[in-house]
């Protein structure tokens, strides 16, 4: 039996398809539309996971939704009453889109349904499952645990920001809730939105600014914005922010509480916005480490799943962690609204259906290292790669990975296409771009020459699993880098006076370990083990790469350039290749130098994506 | 048609009756606004929206 899960029309758009309780494809629309955070209807990642699994549109048996949209118009509704006569400039754009699109969309799913297969009576099969539900199937079924608390916290979906759910065998049931407006995905954002970064992509921005900055701003956060309690729910002052009545985050009365307007995007950081990310950060794990506390005690459970949007928020999962009131925490890769589409679909699978959950080997999750997604044969490569006229090698795998192993000790920038595309907004080493984590040089020049984004943006470390202790204060695997710990203190680098007194972004340059370019300058990493089982080839070049220099870790962002999605097609990889300065790209068996090309195909093209 | 089907559907299963004429209410007042303004943009925060 298949079940199809979706999720669309708000962002991330997605498409899951489960066979037999296996986790058999998932993709978001964005790496096929190239269009990032693409909200329309997944018709793509439709069309590739039905031709992945070799069915037709006919054999999918249940179609899960990852929200209700009623619900969600529902809170529409209220908020604005509840508000009025404020929000009527808000009220004034929404209604539109709802009258026209959102009511409907039940019809909407149905007449898209209806284009792969007019003859199937898509009504008798499409089911609809609540936004944290989603979530928190997505983190619980395929998580490795038989019993397990599960909290998910996001912006919001229906009514819910913030939800605790108990999850045994096949079983989930979500506990409790807490409701819109009061969430700490949208506290984020609200900073997120006032340092001048965009809201739902910034966020990353804000935790990576965190540690340059000192949260001088937090007691004011606790005193005037949210009322925490000891079991980590909240509440928010609503005379501060703007989002339920008003078309930004926050109003005047919070730039006041801030001594200032918000930061325009793309002016410069000052240390102003590096102190308020400092603070915000420090606030949201506060909340993360009560709300843990108070679950772990309420539910007796050793283990927690985590889930939503502000679950890849991976300093706080860091701390969670190292809080030790759990044994072990498993956080779904696909954190975000596109996991939505895969938690609807196991959702649909175990509680509307009523299977069991299927064997896994001991301690294994479900999520086959995220590794869900498109992947080319050899042949196929060639094929493409040959009619964009590209100049390759094609090597045997060992070769093609000690070859790179070689360019990454000369301190190369290598694109890497591998395998089956990640699902989750991280790149995992199968569409990454790599480099020498001992190179000092490497985070500006990934940054600058090829990522095209901002010179503070660290860079996260893939390290060999079964190294990872020896070279960060961390005990146990992380494949998803979905948690932050910091570089083991002996291959730390003492500070001199002078270093320690500098201040902010001049904290940058200085080399802080034997891996500076994986280093941020809190001496803090957020990791990501590598495992031979799910993913041999990225494991065996890091593995070469150890065997000529005895470092066992590698540079890892994702592929592709700043407002891009991730690289899905080795067409998209070779136009990467060709519109930065990525030194070689190793595909499949081809390895490409870009030297060898010819540099009439070189070709800009950042400035067609949409500044993140 | 079907639509005011199921949204009554969904007061009955949430027990919302309340909302009915609200939701009267603002469908006419966003209606006019959809006839007035003609265009569908989604606001800033379309994760709210």
């Amino acid at each position: 039996m298949r079940v199809l899960g979706l999720s669309a029309f708000y962002h991330d758009s997605a498409a899951a398809l489960v066979e037999d309780g296996c986790i058999a494809a998932a993709a978001q629309e964005e790496r096929f539309t190239r269009r990032k955070h693409d909200a329309r209807f997944p018709r793509s990642a439709i069309a590739w996971c039905l031709g992945s699994a070799g069915i037709a549109p006919g054999d999918i048996d249940h179609v899960a939704f990852y929200d209700k949209p009623f619900l969600k118009f529902e809170r529409l509704l209220e908020t604005y009453l509840a508000f009025a006569p404020r929000g009527f400039e808000s009220f004034r754009m929404a209604m539109p889109v709802w009258l026209r699109e959102k009511l409907y969309l039940k019809k909407l799913l149905l007449d898209e349904l209806r284009t792969l297969d007019p003859g199937v009576d898509w009504s008798q099969r499409l089911l609809f499952s609540e936004h944290h539900l989603s979530h928190a199937a997505s983190a619980f079924y395929a998580s490795p645990f038989d019993r397990a608390a599960v909290l998910t916290l996001d912006g919001v979906g229906e009514w819910a920001t913030t939800s605790l759910a108990h999850g045994e065998g096949a079983n989930l049931s979500i506990t409790r809730e807490i409701h819109f407006p009061h969430s700490i995905g949208l506290l984020y954002s609200a900073f997120t939105y006032y340092t001048g970064f965009r809201v739902n992509s910034g966020e990353y921005k804000v935790m990576g600014l965190a540690p340059y900055g000192q949260p001088r701003y937090a007691q004011r956060i606790l005193d005037h914005l949210i009322d925490l309690k000891p079991d980590g729910s909240f509440r928010l002052d609503m005379q501060y922010f703007n989002y339920c009545t008003g078309l930004t985050m926050t109003n005047d009365r919070f730039h006041q509480l801030f001594d200032g307007p918000p930061r325009t995007p793309e002016s410069l950081l000052t240390q102003r916005e590096m102190d308020l990310a400092a603070s915000i950060q420090a606030v949201t794990d506060e909340v993360m480490i009560r709300l843990s506390r108070s679950v772990a005690a309420e539910t007796g459970h050793r283990n927690l799943c985590l889930a939503g949007g502000v679950a890849l928020n991976c300093v706080a999962n860091g701390k969670v962690l190292r809080d030790g009131h759990f044994d072990q925490v498993w956080i779904q890769p696909a954190a975000g609204d596109a996991g939505g589409a895969l938690g609807a679909a196991l959702a649909a699978w175990h509680l509307h259906l009523g299977q069991p959950r299927p064997p896994r080997a001991d301690g294994e999750d479900r999520m086959q290292g995220a590794f869900l997604g498109p992947e080319y044969a050899q042949a196929d490569i060639e094929r493409r790669l040959q009619a964009m006229g590209a100049r390759m090698q094609v090597l045997d795998e060992t070769g093609l990975t000690e070859a790179t192993a070689g360019l990454l000790a000369g301190e190369k920038a290598i694109g890497w296409f591998q395998g089956r595309m990640e699902f989750g907004p991280r790149a995992l080493g199968a569409r990454s771009i790599i480099g020498d984590a001992r190179s000092p040089k490497m985070q500006s020049v990934l940054n600058l020459k090829v990522k095209f984004r901002e010179s503070f943006r660290p860079f996260a470390p893939s390290v060999l699993a079964e190294d990872v202790s020896e070279w960060f204060d961390l005990d146990r695997p992380s494949p998803y880098m979905l948690i932050v710990a910091d570089v083991a203190a002996g291959r730390r680098r003492e500070m001199t006076a002078a270093e320690s007194a500098l201040f902010g972004i001049e904290k940058l340059n200085v080399v802080r370990s034997e891996i500076p370019a994986a280093t941020h300058v809190d001496y803090s990493a957020r990791i990501q083990t590598v495992h031979a089982g799910t993913n041999p080839r990225y494991h065996a070049l890091i593995s070469a790469f150890k065997a000529r220099t005895g470092c066992p870790v590698v540079v890892n962002t994702s592929f592709n350039v700043r407002g891009e999605p991730i690289v899905n097609t080795p067409e998209d990889a070779f136009r990467c290749l060709m519109g930065t300065d990525i030194d070689a790209l190793a595909i499949g068996n081809c390895l490409l130098l870009k030297s060898d090309q010819d540099p009439a195909l070189q070709a800009r093209y950042e400035t067609t994506f949409e500044q993140d | 048609m079907s639509i005011f089907r199921e949204l009554w559907r969904y007061m009955r299963a949430r027990r919302k009756y309340w909302l009915l004429p609200v939701m009267v209410v603002m469908v006419l007042v966003g209606g006019l606004l959809v006839l007035a303004k003609g265009s569908a943009i989604a606001p800033f925060i379309y994760t709210l929206f």
